[in-house]
């Protein structure tokens, strides 16, 4: 059933928009990541407008959360005070980012910056998620003990001033550092199409030490708003917002997640981490295979958005 | 269709003496763009008049086009730097139709001359107008364009698409892709003898976006905060609705 969307200004088959969204949700489900990293790219593959598709999958990243966030808020599982610093942070990476895509979508190097971007962070949490899953895997199969984890210092974040105490992570540190978290995924969410997770789950444990309970549903909290605020700024800069896309995006893709949800449970969390890491690298791979091998067309016609 | 036809007759009554005459008619009217829009087929067909026997022994053709709304088009070169492939050079072509399609009799170069077809603009290479861009590779940008666009099936060219029933009746399918852009599209029918345009028929076809396209196309360029907050709503309710039905049929 071929399905005309309004603001893509494209035909494409309903079953394979409500597919890719049941797949890409199935993986996000098992997974526990948002997804995005995965979908934009794939709607590049199948021809939409990059622009509509980093706008409309900000769009369908806030639905998508927001039901997980419910979920949390029930079991009491998110900090509101840090999510609310991330989220100030957020909201102006997020404004600057829509500012730098329309800007460069202007001159012709948005395609280029957003797969750019997408091999850099791919390949570099990939990278480090393998490894570490493969030490992981390694080490429940030696005797119990046999390498002892390495205590985390957080000296010099310790040392920042605007100190402020966050009651539900158990944390009093200063506000810089998860401003300064907030304002670059923001940006990444305005220009990737992201919702910034797989850069926030990592920087919330590593960087600003948030026990591991609380984080998953704090980066939820922000991510709703932050990709919220980037959709409403994509919406009245460029209008590149679909709104039939993401819904019928959304349907497959929460359908998919209870699906990969349930089959999560099943496998065991180094096993899913892996897993995870490797079709991280595959899709970091493909982007970048594409930017390095001579292109069989060398001539592009630009985008200018999808509104005249 | 009858008025038409009846159009034709009395602008056939009017004009001076003409020995041959094009009249023509198309399977639609309009096309509207509707939810479940996966292209379209335009039939074109006509009939030639004449009022005395056909002058000379060069055979008569047919050159179809249809031509969508012209846009200025952003053509870009990718180049290798630091290893990876960016766009470097840009040209701007100031109007390239959106659509453009010339069904014809017999080759183009037989049924159209060079002079004929600068004067009435038929060829594909006609039809872009890149003036003043600066650039001595400008027509390698031209090229790439009507490359590109012609594998999309946005540009065709039918050479031998227009078939004659008899002597003087003709008729032709255009295909229109899904991906099509609004506005007026210009069918031309031209009569050809030895390469020299005789006769000329023009028509436009609207094309819009009705229904809910029409209304979610003018609500995102029109009120585009109102359609931003109005996505998240619609986004979150059914996403939310899906789950609930999925827990549902869960049990």
């Amino acid at each position: 059933m071929q399905i005309y969307l309004p603001i893509a200004e494209v035909s494409v088959n309903a079953f394979l928009l409500l597919g890719l969204g049941g797949i890409v949700g199935v993986l996000s489900g098992m997974f526990g990541v948002g997804g995005g990293f995965l979908m934009t790219p794939l709607l590049f593959f199948i021809g939409i407008p990059p622009a509509v598709a980093v706008a409309t999958e900000a769009n369908q990243i806030v639905a998508s959360s927001f039901s997980g966030v419910l979920a949390h808020l029930k079991r009491k599982t998110v900090d509101l005070r840090m999510g609310t610093v991330l989220l100030i942070g957020g909201l102006v990476g997020a404004a600057v980012g829509v500012q730098i895509f329309a800007a460069l979508t202007a001159i012709g190097q948005v395609d280029l910056l957003v797969k750019l971007c997408y091999v850099v962070f791919l390949g570099i949490i990939g990278g480090l998620m393998f490894f570490e899953s493969l030490r992981a895997i390694r080490r429940a199969r030696r005797p119990a003990g046999s390498v002892p984890l390495p205590r985390r210092h957080r000296g010099w974040i310790h040392a920042l001033p605007f100190k402020m105490r966050f009651r539900t992570s158990g944390l009093y540190i200063s506000v810089i550092p998860p401003l300064v978290v907030g304002v670059f995924v923001g940006v990444l969410a305005a220009i990737m199409g992201v919702g910034g997770g797989f850069i926030m789950v990592p920087a919330m444990i590593y960087l600003l030490g948030m026990p591991t309970k609380v984080v998953v549903g704090t980066s939820l909290f922000q991510i709703i708003f932050v990709t919220g605020f980037a959709t409403l700024m994509h919406a009245t800069t460029n209008y590149t917002v679909d709104m039939v896309l993401a819904v019928l995006l959304l349907v497959g893709g929460v359908i998919g997640a209870q699906i990969g949800a349930a089959i999560g449970v099943k496998l065991k969390a180094e096993q899913l981490r892996i897993l995870l890491s490797i079709m991280v690298l595959l899709v970091c791979g493909k982007l970048a295979f594409d930017l390095l091998v001579t292109p069989d067309e060398l001539y592009v016609i630009g985008f200018d958005g999808a509104g005249h | 269709m009858r008025g038409l036809w009846l159009c034709a007759l009395a602008l056939l009554l009017a004009a001076p003496v003409q020995a041959e005459r094009v009249v023509a008619g198309l399977s639609q009217e309009a096309i509207a763009i509707t939810t479940n829009f996966a292209g379209s087929e335009i039939l074109i067909y006509g009939a030639v008049q004449r009022a005395a026997p056909p002058p000379g022994a060069e055979p008569l053709e047919v050159i179809v086009t249809v031509q969508g709304p012209s846009q200025p088009v952003t053509v870009r070169r990718k180049e290798r730097r630091f290893g990876i492939w960016v766009n470097t050079d840009a040209s701007q072509i100031d109007e390239a139709p959106s659509f453009y399609a010339v069904s014809t009799t017999a080759p183009l170069p037989q049924a159209l001359s060079q002079t004929e077809d600068l004067r009435h603009r038929v060829t594909l290479d006609q039809a872009i107008r890149a003036v003043g861009t600066g650039r001595a590779d400008q027509p390698l940008f031209n090229a790439a364009l009507i490359r590109i666009r012609s594998d999309d099936g946005a540009y065709q060219l039918n050479e031998g698409a227009v078939r004659f029933r008899e002597q003087t009746l003709f008729d032709t399918a255009v295909r229109l892709p899904a991906n099509l852009t609004e506005g007026d599209y210009l069918t031309r029918i031209i009569l050809t003898r030895g390469g020299v345009v005789v006769d000329l028929h023009e028509q436009v076809i609207p094309v819009r976006k009705v229904g809910l396209e029409r209304w979610i196309y003018n609500l995102a360029h029109e009120r585009p905060l109102i359609y931003g907050i109005l996505s998240l709503v619609i986004a979150i309710a059914a996403g939310w609705m899906a789950s609930a039905a999925f827990r549902y049929i869960r049990g």
